[in-house]
């Protein structure tokens, strides 16, 4: 194990007490009474897990791609299952942005949800363990158990809290990530067929055969681009985000969607390797499809949340992008993306609560020219929607540049297609905050009726204001997380770069014609 | 050469973005509001000053803030070219400053101080175009011209305002995301950073291996991609953008905006492809005639306007294509004429838009035709608009005539008959669409009917606020034009000659 693990040497075993924090806070919170008692809890417990989780960030070791705070205990030994949990560069970001996020996630319900709050606070907690769980989980089977886990937690939000067509999204969500469910769940026991064990780091070191990587990676690859969302997936999406209340969206776009990518980068590319060098060319290709479409039908849309989920589908577009173009530059790029839309998308999405807790519509018409009524709104709209066209100076700047800079260093004409989605980007953010803003009005009042329009609380201000620190710092200074996944991403593209060779030649040639087609394409040798 | 690193040179892109914090926290009084923006001019225009004499001195500043990625930061470097455009752009800021309380007061604007907000926040992000040591620096504080400038275009919020608004960010942005993006990547992918060199214009930052038509796409897409610069065809926002009260299209659009796009442009040229590459490649002459075909057909296009405001918005992207024309010959006079351009247009442009705005608020006229016999009652407007306009043409000794001169001495030393013929020509449109304004002004007839423009009309103290500024940047392009000694030193300097 120790060839794998660091283990954990803080005063407390920091993973575990991640997880369980919010589990044990939902429980308790069963026995609270008064809505006012449940909210001050659930932040409570939420913030304390962030204080908790800061010494991810302070004491992570740089300099090894090794799992650190590894705990490592066993569950059910005859068939190996055990109960082992680590970080490393990729993942370890991913569980900060969970416990920075769900904070907010109680602030933005705050007068957000009217009923059942106590059910609200439970399931809010309990999904927050399970989503830290599927980041640190080192055992396959713990994985998948916090990835089930982390679905029904979700799927009420959305149908009990959610909005007209609650329904029709909450099933779709369900389906859709069942379905993934299902194929991943193929993938993880036919593995363990294989070589005996659920420990993910050893299901790395194994070699497989071509044929076997393709299966595998073609389950796991669904699973993921299902959740990411990759087109043409992604239709569950807008539905469960329109109907979703602030706070599941927010989960959803921050951390949901991360687990995609995230799945990428610690499933397909280590364990898979030959076949993800097969697939690149597909898999590039299906990204730039989602960056462009995922811009194209933002532009159309006229309602709000509409609009900032197919946005969405379109930076996602960039992490996986990102993670397939193999490149050190590439990974970086995705995972910084990833954290950054978790921060802006987040941000939009709570912009959008709000605005619907004064005027009940998330309509643009409805929710125009709240310039001259709302500035301190407005300001940080403008902001946010900065921040999610990639202007120079926040955050998802960096990221796409990264991300851009991979692209045009590797495939140049790729590189061209990826700028018609930054052009798209810019063009539906602009469109919304211009409606938003000023829409016609002259300037000297507000068209409609304003009485609902007052603006921001403390409260609301507070929210938006810590998210506001991250973009601005991730922008001008991403240095430090990117010093964090240096280490971790140039091992994985490492074990990509031996697997890859390991793999019979036999097994390629026959199966080459298609992909090598598409590879010369987008490297433009026609 | 000696370099210093300072974080005294941060000040001068600091002092407007402080400035506009003051602006935005002094609401509810007028006076202290307008306090604050013209001492924020004036404490920049000192910051810019008080860095000259090390420049003349054959050195310059460095400084880097953040690093964001290995060749990618926000770093600053002041040069001969950056304090030739920061020291133009925050002198003309205090004018502009006084000006805009006479013409703001004068109509009564709505939304005053987001007006004064957003004018601070462009001046910065200029300033910080100056001073940009590499590419993402420049990137950075052009995009936030761009959008800070957007609120202006629209200040009016009419349909006019909102049309105008639209096409001119539709444009910027386009033009920013579309090519200048692209063209930053591709930068860095064959250079492995986006620090320009500085102190020698003859190299840039490819190194020799550099495929030639990478380098060629590199270079059209940041020919395009400075939509700020105006060069046909995507000059049509600046046009649109003339709805903007006039203290906007005077310094925005005559002065800082469109500067930042043709100095964005010549350093783009001169430190990232460098003169040989330029030379090698023959792009320099390709721009060299991209410009002039904009010269002759801005200048046509400007004959036909009879909106005082859209004339000399056709004259503005004709002129700045002079910049680009000098810069883009790629010998010294050539280049020097070019650059000098930068002061000498600003000073006589934003002349003549003052004029323009001064007329407006004491007659509310905008058309020319409108504008017999007003020179009698506004005097010392039309005496201005007059030295502006003969700067404009290049008639000796007023400034212009100092560009138009090392213009074509550089045409002559590459030889080349058809840019000096553009030259000429173009100054025969240049008087063909001024001399026309000024004889109507002094020699036309009021149209029948109208009454506003009799007896004396600049005592009025708003109108001395707006008249005052406006006489003097019309006496310092004079001035110019007799005494250009200290702007062709800091260009030699930059030349390294």
């Amino acid at each position: 194990m120790e060839q794998y693990l660091i283990y954990n040497t803080l005063w407390y075993p920091i993973l575990t007490v991640l997880m369980a924090v919010p589990l044990f806070g939902a429980f308790i919170t069963l026995g609270i009474r008064g809505d006012q008692n449940l909210k001050i809890w659930g932040l409570l417990v939420t913030v304390l897990t962030t204080v908790l989780s800061l010494p991810l960030f302070f004491s992570f070791d740089l300099t090894t791609a090794k799992y650190q705070f590894a705990e490592f205990n066993d569950w059910i030994p005859f068939v190996d299952i055990s109960y082992v949990l680590g970080v490393d560069g990729i993942s370890v970001l991913l569980v900060l942005l969970t416990t920075l996020v769900m904070p907010l996630c109680i602030l933005c319900s705050w007068s957000y949800i009217k009923e059942r709050f106590r059910e609200f606070i439970f399931v809010l907690l309990f999904i927050e363990a399970s989503m830290i769980g599927v980041f640190i989980s080192l055992n396959m089977v713990l994985f998948f158990i916090f990835w089930e886990a982390m679905l029904v937690p979700m799927y009420l939000i959305i149908a009990v809290w959610g909005g007209p067509r609650k329904d029709y999204a909450s099933i779709k969500f369900f389906l859709y990530t069942l379905i993934g469910s299902i194929f991943l769940f193929v993938a993880i026991i036919a593995l363990y067929v294989t070589t005996g064990t659920f420990f993910i780091p050893e299901l790395m070191t194994h070699h497989y055969s071509f044929s076997y990587q393709m299966w595998i990676f073609l389950a796991f690859a669904l699973a993921f681009a299902i959740k990411v969302p990759m087109f043409p997936f992604h239709t569950w999406l807008p539905a469960a985000h329109v109907e979703a209340p602030t706070a599941g969206s927010v989960i959803l776009a921050s951390i949901l969607l991360k687990m995609g990518g995230y799945g990428f980068l610690r499933f397909c590319l280590p364990i898979a390797p030959a076949a993800t060098v097969y697939c690149m060319p597909y898999l590039i290709v299906i990204s730039i499809m989602s960056i462009i479409f995922g811009g194209y039908l933002a532009l159309g849309q006229s309602d709000i949340k509409k609009l900032i989920a197919y946005s969405s589908v379109g930076h996602m577009g960039f992490v996986t992008l990102g993670i397939f173009l193999l490149n050190d530059v590439g990974i970086k790029g995705a995972i910084l993306q990833m954290i950054n839309h978790g921060i802006t998308t987040g941000a939009l999405f709570i912009l959008v609560g709000m605005i619907y807790e004064r005027t009940h519509s998330r309509e643009i018409s409805d929710n125009s020219a709240l310039g001259i009524v709302m500035p301190i709104y407005v300001s940080f709209l403008v902001i946010f929607s900065l921040s999610s066209l990639a202007f120079p100076g926040t955050n998802s700047f960096v990221g796409e540049l990264l991300v851009l800079i991979a692209c045009f260093s590797k495939y140049k004409v790729v590189g061209g297609f990826a700028v018609v989605g930054a052009i798209l980007a810019a063009a539906y953010m602009l469109r919304l905050v211009q409606k938003m803003v000023w829409a016609d009005s002259d300037g000297h009042s507000h068209p409609g009726d304003r009485s609902q329009l007052f603006d921001l609380n403390l409260r609301e201000t507070a929210t938006l204001t810590f998210l506001t620190i991250f973009v601005f710092w991730i922008g001008f200074h991403p240095t430090p997380l990117l010093n964090i996944m240096d280490t971790s991403t140039a091992h994985l593209l490492k074990q990509v770069e031996s697997g890859m060779h390991a793999s019979p030649a036999g097994h390629h040639a026959h199966l080459n014609g298609l992909g090598e087609t598409v590879k010369n394409l987008i490297a433009f040798k026609y | 050469m000696e370099t210093i690193i300072t974080s005294k040179i941060l000040l001068t892109p600091l002092i407007p973005m402080v400035t506009a914090l003051l602006i935005m926290g002094s609401k509810k009084k007028p006076n202290l509001r307008e306090s604050f923006s013209l001492f924020g001019a004036l404490f920049t225009f000192l910051s810019v000053v008080q860095l000259l004499p090390h420049i003349l001195a054959r050195g310059s500043y460095e400084y880097t803030l953040f690093t964001l990625y290995p060749g990618v930061s926000v770093k600053f470097h002041l040069d001969g070219l950056g304090i030739l455009f920061a020291g133009t752009s925050s002198f003309l800021w205090i004018m502009a400053g006084l000006y805009c309380v006479g013409y703001m007061r004068g109509l009564d604007e709505h939304a005053q101080t987001r007006f004064y907000f957003c004018y601070a926040v462009a001046v910065g992000g200029a300033m910080g175009v100056a001073f940009s040591a590499n590419l993402f620096t420049l990137y950075l504080f052009y995009e936030i011209v761009s959008v800070f400038t957007y609120p202006l275009v629209a200040h009016h919020q009419d349909k006019e305002g909102y049309d105008g608004g639209r096409k001119y960010i539709v444009y910027l942005m386009f033009a920013s995301k579309a090519f200048l993006l692209p063209a930053m990547i591709l930068v860095y992918v064959q250079c492995g950073t986006l620090d320009f060199t500085m102190g020698n214009v003859a190299s840039g930052m490819f190194p020799s291996s550099a495929s030639s038509v990478l380098v060629k796409v590199t270079y059209l897409l940041c020919l395009l991609g400075f939509a700020k610069s105006a060069i046909m065809p995507i000059h049509g926002w600046l046009p649109a953008a003339m709805v903007a009260p006039t203290p906007v299209s005077a310094l925005l659009h005559a002065v800082v905006v469109v500067k930042v796009g043709v100095f964005c442009l010549a350093r783009v040229m001169l430190s990232v492809f460098g003169v040989n590459l330029l030379n090698n490649l023959g792009l320099g002459i390709f721009t060299a005639y991209l410009a002039s075909f904009t010269i002759i057909t801005a200048s046509v296009v400007a004959l036909t306007q009879n909106n005082l405001k859209m004339r000399l918005a056709y004259s503005t992207v004709s002129q700045l294509s002079y910049i680009i024309l000098g810069v883009a010959m790629l010998t010294p006079n050539s280049i020097t004429g070019g650059l000098i351009h930068i002061t000498n247009h600003a000073f006589a442009k934003i002349t003549l838009f003052f004029c323009a705005g001064s007329i407006f608020v004491a007659t509310r006229k905008k058309d020319i035709t409108e504008m017999g016999g007003i020179g009698w009652s506004m005097p010392f407007t039309m005496i201005a608009f007059g030295l502006a306009s003969l700067s404009m043409i290049g008639v000796p000794p007023v400034s212009g005539f100092v560009t138009k001169w090392y213009l074509a001495l550089g045409t002559l030393d590459i030889h080349n008959m058809i840019l000096l013929t553009v030259i000429l020509v173009s100054s025969l449109l240049n008087a063909g669409y001024f001399i026309p304004v000024f004889f109507t002004s002094f020699f036309g007839k009021p149209l029948p009917g109208d009454t506003s423009q009799g007896g004396f009309l600049e005592g009025s103290p708003f109108i001395m606020l707006m008249v005052i500024p406006l006489f003097l940047t019309a006496v310092a392009s004079v001035l110019f034009g007799i005494y250009p000694d200290l702007f062709i030193q800091i260009i030699n300097l930059m030349l390294g000659r």
